[in-house]
């Protein structure tokens, strides 16, 4: 069990490690500084700024310096807002888009759970039709044209919503939507082939075979081997719901991390782009850590690989 | 005795994309109380279809009964509702599958999944449903019951799975008790303590027993009577002791006569059966064995035969061979 | 059946038959896979519907901007944003530029994404995961370990950072797209690959003297085919999803260049008095991701009718 998550931990640290590196490289790996396109900055301001960002001194110390700074989990300070360090602007911004998310992963569960038990329930019937077709449009609407449309829709059209904003609970409605239609549409997907393997299994016909009612035979035997598949994808869910923040919160007019992150890149803030890349891979990295330790709660045969591996 | 269960011509058939199959066609058999019947046949001849239409464990559609009655304790199963059945299957009729790997639910533990027919059926609570699961892990022989109680399936052997069967099918006491392939999935030793416990348990509660096998062997030790089925018909019916020395259709002949025994001469050959079953989407008009069969005639080609009496003990076989034209003619 | 208690047996009916009577034929003819393949891919509506899309958004992209009387980059600043008309089919934009040309300009631009992404993930992944899965060993657990590293750091991040580096247009597109797509297909070539390798007409072959090149070419390739097309066209659709979605925020094709994402982008400011501007790219957008979805599905259930359900 130790030895397990030492394993997984000690990944997550190398992953962080490479993608910190390579984000450093890659920015110094840009021709000029960040000053050269600011307007005729004079030489004396200029050197200030290259001495307060640490800027005049050789690559390697640099890296070095970068790296113990990040240790401390220090990120920074925004090149373009020079009051403003990386962190707080983590902090103001990120709670609007940890909202939305948390909001957009409850309703894709449920809904994208919901639907493809359904469909595996009413297999070949016109509900497992509809369902599918809704999964099969929720792939293929990119979020941000499901996020204009429906705010040219739902929020001036016919005004049932804010147009942008997030003030009230119903400002949630549309975003939440954009950001969830792919999720679950995946989500149906898997659940629904799953749910069809699992109905057929042996041991559904054992529970049959005990008298059991058709609902408790599904929602005690079915539904929880058949949400297995459902537990693995929590990982890339978090990837894409987070990537489809970055285009909603910018198309709502929502002041989350989405949004600084797309400004901090076309105002080419180093720094920021730097300090949110690496605040997203470490919430991509726990939500990984989370999907496999879920996945031990709820198969019991995966417990035991990892109980097993620990005494070996 | 009581007979507890009739099947009468039974016709049981698949909606498949090129028509229908006819998985069974015409099956008619009682088992009595306290007794134990093996239906044998090789795959894809009916039996296990037979069994699930018992318990109307077939999904449906596409599987629907298209014809006939199976009578259990007076009651019609092919009519019961849905709601009829769920208080038949587990404690009047419980049911052993063949592979127990498969047929226990792997994230469920094993005390969790004896439990839930006793909470159901018997009305217990939970920590009386404990006590009785307890009980019954003892009675199949698992050792250290308190401690498997809370286990996963993956804990447990396949021997070990296949005892944990036993005791979910057996938790209610059930009049019926159905196995089908009980042992094929297990090696050979396992086989032989799960027929040995199951020939205990049955003597020990009298229940009655259906036996669903492909391996005559496994018939030998435990059951009264043998039905041997051959493409959705039954063909032989007859007293263990009968079908093992004097069978009387082709089929049955040749089954033992591929088959190890130990009471035949040394040196005698294995004898396979050439061929394969025939085609239930289209069965044959005449005799379903009749491609097979090295003494096939004229008339097996169009006619069907009826299943008919041979001998004493009540054996029945159907088969041309037993018609009075025929001894005359091949004399 | 019950017709013999009314038929009259004769003794010759009793005589025994001098031939084998005709027993089970295999039933109909062994079809070679890929006509097998084709049949079942072509028999169904959706699938074919979704084909018959591409094709026509293929050609379009080809011709489109030759028939249209405008080309896709003047400005007319004097006819900006105007609803579709016999001149302008499809409308201007905000500079006056023809909505019609730089809509196929726009399928020309997410179509060689879609294609060129797909070609590099075939070759990198199939080359790296059949060296995996073939080699197995410590070579694949150490190239397995890379793969998951480089996986492991979210794509879009990569994305975005090299896309800040180099100048943003079509092709650093397709360079960053490739940087982590090969992974998921190595994985999907390696594990095919390693399933295979145990199955029992490998060992067959194997035991029969098979070398191991031969074997490679022989009995893996044609078996590994069948998920390898299926992941490529789904990786399709997710390419041109990117490219729109980065173009959308700025990152990608640039201006007067014309993708579906940078349209979008452009029409957000004016959506609510000029609709169309927006409309027309983002239905063209989904139609093609939903023709190759749909395709693609439709290829999977052709490969392997059993997962169709």
């Amino acid at each position: 069990m130790v030895r397990y998550w030492g394993g997984k931990l000690v990944s997550v640290i190398i992953s962080l490690f490479v993608l910190a590196t390579a984000t450093f490289f890659l920015m110094k790996a840009i021709p000029g500084d960040p000053f050269t396109s600011e307007k005729a900055v004079p030489p004396e301001v200029k050197a200030k700024l290259m001495a307060f960002y640490g800027l005049d001194k050789p690559i390697w110390e640099q890296y070095l310096i970068y790296l113990k700074k990040l240790i401390h989990l220090d990120l920074g300070t925004s090149m373009k807002s020079q009051y403003q360090t990386v962190s707080s602007i983590i902090t103001d911004s990120f709670g609007y888009s940890l909202r939305l998310g948390i909001f957009a992963i409850i309703v894709s569960v449920i809904v994208g759970v919901g639907l493809g038990v359904v469909a595996a329930m009413y297999h070949r019937k016109a509900i497992d039709g509809i369902a599918m077709v809704i999964a099969v449009l929720g792939v293929s609407i990119p979020n941000f044209v499901l996020a204009s449309m429906t705010q040219y829709l739902f929020g001036y059209k016919l005004q049932w919503f804010q147009v942008a904003g997030l003030n009230g609970p119903f400002d949630y409605v549309l975003p939440v939507l954009a950001l969830a239609a792919l999720p679950i549409a995946y989500i149906a997907r898997l659940t629904r082939s799953t749910m069809l393997e699992v109905l057929n299994a042996e041991y559904i016909k054992t529970a049959k075979a005990k008298g059991l009612k058709r609902s408790v035979t599904i929602v005690r035997h079915a539904l929880r081997n058949g949400i297995l598949p459902v537990v693995t994808y929590v990982g890339p869910m978090t990837a894409n719901i987070l990537t489809g923040s970055v285009v909603v919160e910018r198309i709502f007019g929502i002041p989350g991390l989405g949004k600084y992150f797309v400004d901090s890149v076309s105002n080419r803030d180093y720094t920021l782009i730097m300090g949110i890349t690496l605040f997203y891979a470490v919430i991509l990295m726990l939500a990984r850590l989370l999907t496999d330790l879920l996945y031990g709660l709820v198969d019991p045969r995966i417990g035991l690989r990892s109980r097993k591996g620990a005494s070996s | 005795m009581d007979t507890i269960l009739r099947v009468n011509d039974l016709h049981v058939s698949f909606r498949a994309r090129g028509g229908e199959v006819q998985a069974v066609r015409g099956v008619n058999f009682e088992v009595k109380k306290g007794e134990a019947v093996a239906i044998v046949g090789e795959s894809g001849s009916g039996k296990s279809v037979t069994a699930q239409s018992i318990m109307r464990l077939l999904p449906s559609p596409p599987s629907f009964v298209k014809q006939g009655s199976i009578e259990f304790m007076g009651r019609n199963l092919v009519d019961a509702t849905e709601a009829e059945m769920e208080a038949i299957r587990g404690k009047e009729i419980g049911m052993i599958f063949q592979d127990p790997m498969t047929s226990l639910n792997p994230t469920m533990t094993i005390g969790h999944q004896i439990t839930e027919g006793l909470i159901k059926h018997q009305g217990m609570n939970r920590s009386e449903a404990r006590e009785r699961a307890l009980e019954l892990l003892r009675l199949v022989g698992i050792p250290n019951p308190e401690a498997r109680f809370g286990q996963y399936p993956h804990n447990f052997s396949g021997g070990m799975r296949q005892r944990a069967m036993i005791a979910i099918a057996l938790s209610c006491n059930p009049a019926l008790l159905i196995a089908d392939e009980p042992t094929t999935a297990l090696d050979v030793t396992i086989q032989a303590q799960i027929m040995q416990l199951m020939k205990d348990l049955q003597q020990k509660f009298g229940t009655s027993i259906i036996l669903i096998t492909h391996d005559l062997g496994v018939v030998a030790d435990m059951c009264d009577k043998v039905i041997v089925m051959y493409g959705g018909q039954v063909v032989e019916t007859g007293t263990k002791w009968d079908i093992f020395a004097k069978p009387q259709h082709p089929y049955t002949r040749g089954l033992l006569r591929s088959m190890p025994r130990l009471d035949l001469p040394k040196g005698e050959p294995l004898v396979p059966i050439d061929g394969t079953p025939p085609d239930l989407l289209a069965p044959p008009v005449g005799c379903a064995f009749c491609a097979r069969c090295e003494h096939a005639m004229e008339v097996c080609l169009n006619h069907d035969p009826e299943l008919v009496p041979v001998g004493e003990n009540g054996q029945t076989a159907k088969c041309w061979l037993h018609h009075p034209l025929a001894k005359e003619v091949q004399a | 059946m019950k017709d013999s208690r009314t038929l009259t047996l004769t003794k010759e009916m009793f005589k025994r038959l001098s031939f084998r009577p005709p027993g089970e034929t295999i039933a109909g003819d062994s079809v070679p896979m890929w006509r097998d393949v084709l049949r079942r891919l072509v028999t169904n509506k959706l699938a074919m519907s979704g084909v018959v899309f591409l094709v026509l958004l293929g050609v379009m992209a080809i011709i489109g901007p030759m028939i249209s009387p405008h080309d896709y980059f003047t400005n007319n600043l004097d006819r900006t944003n105007e609803p579709p008309s016999a001149d302008y089919w499809f409308g201007t934009d905000n500079l006056g530029r023809d909505l019609f040309s730089r809509l196929w300009m726009g399928a020309r631009i997410s179509l060689v994404v879609g294609l060129a992404a797909a070609a590099i993930d075939l070759i990198f992944g199939v080359i790296y995961g059949g060296i995996m899965g073939y080699a197995g060993g410590r070579t694949d657990e150490m190239m397995n370990k890379v793969s998951e590293i480089l996986y492991s750091i979210p794509y879009l991040l990569v994305v975005i950072l090299l896309l800040v580096v180099m100048e943003p247009s079509m092709w650093t597109i397709i360079l960053a797209l490739s940087v982590t797509g090969w992974i998921n297909m190595s994985w999907i070539v390696r594990g095919q690959i390693k399933q295979l390798k145990n199955q029992e007409y490998v060992l067959a072959a194997r035991s029969m003297g098979a070398s191991g090149a031969r074997m490679l070419f022989k009995h893996l390739i044609p078996n590994t085919l069948g998920p390898i097309i299926v992941t490529l066209t789904l990786t399709v659709p997710s390419a041109i999803f990117s490219e729109a979605f980065l173009s959308f925020l700025g990152l990608g094709v640039q201006s007067p260049a014309a993708s579906w994402g940078t349209m979008i982008n452009d029409s957000l400011a004016g959506w609510t008095l000029f609709p169309w501007q927006m409309m027309f790219p983002a239905a063209l957008l989904c139609l093609t991701m939903l023709a190759f979805n749909v395709f693609g599905d439709g290829l999977r259930d052709a490969f392997d009718p059993k997962l169709k359900k």
